[in-house]
């Protein structure tokens, strides 16, 4: 019975407990006492959807990455407005891309990374976890689009998690 | 305010107008569903994106603080926008909806 009362995910707690106060611009009695219950209660609801934690994440590379990925959203923005405005027609095309990333969490951070740099979309992924199902709004061929997410956000992923 | 502010606070607001903007033409312009899923979750990361930094730079000259609540919204848009992405996309392929002719592949049966 005391698991239900621990915090099975301490960091998430953790985050919860903090974006509650800045959300409430400032701590006061009443933000902390919300604060404690909601960093309680999320992690115990959503416990049995998390999948098992890799035994090791190299954690200090996470920056690096996110300062890429944001140079590609503005950089593939800019790519998607000029095609939306110019008279042509996209070519759009749905990809099978192999994965070669293993953890769960690994793949779910790639087809995050996918869906937000414009011009990509993750549709879904096979059961065995193997193949991820990729849309692209834009593309000559389908190497094409592979390569770029191959080079530029799985090869720094597999760094991290391996 | 200093003029710099001012200039920068312009120029943010008005690229995040225009990418909004052009979000929502390729909503109305895109072929077919899967296409028209990139023009308003793409563009409009980078719309609102300027339009929460101008924001913090307005909040933050007028000598308020840095506004902790716009880094949480580009935050939480930042986590939400590809999962709700994925979710249209993935009820889309279970229903069947139809593609654009020159679409090369296809969407699997599972």
């Amino acid at each position: 019975m005391f698991d239900r009362l621990s915090f099975p995910q301490p960091w998430l707690s953790l985050i919860l407990f903090a974006s509650w106060q800045f959300l409430n611009d400032g701590v006061s009695g009443a933000s902390v006492v919300m604060g404690i219950i909601l960093a309680w209660a999320i992690p115990q609801i959503t416990h049995g959807f998390w999948p098992e934690r890799p035994a090791f994440i190299k954690s200090w590379r996470m920056p690096a990455y996110l300062v890429r990925v944001i140079r590609d959203i503005v950089v593939a923005s800019f790519e998607v407005a000029k095609l939306i405005l110019s008279p042509r027609q996209p070519r759009p095309v749905f990809v099978s891309y192999p994965l070669e990333l293993e953890h769960p969490l690994a793949i779910s951070i790639l087809a995050s990374t996918i869906s937000l740099t414009p011009g990509t979309v993750s549709v879904d992924i096979s059961d065995d976890n193997r193949i991820l199902l990729v849309h692209a709004l834009d593309a000559e061929t389908d190497d094409e689009v592979i390569d770029a997410i191959r080079t530029r956000y799985e090869k720094p992923l597999l760094e991290m998690f391996e | 305010m200093s003029q710099f502010a001012e200039y920068a606070i312009c120029l943010l607001l008005l690229t995040g107008g225009a990418f909004t903007l052009v979000g929502a033409i390729g909503l109305a312009r895109l072929p077919d569903f899967f296409t028209r899923l990139h023009g308003p979750t793409k563009a409009t990361t980078v719309g609102v994106g300027a339009i929460v930094i101008s924001s913090v730079i307005y909040f933050s000259s007028q000598g308020e603080g840095i506004g902790i609540a716009e880094i949480l919204i580009t935050v939480f848009l930042f986590m939400t926008a590809p999962v709700s992405a994925n979710i249209l996309a993935k009820a889309a392929m279970h229903i069947g909806v139809s593609t654009v002719n020159n679409t090369r592949g296809k969407p699997w049966e599972q």
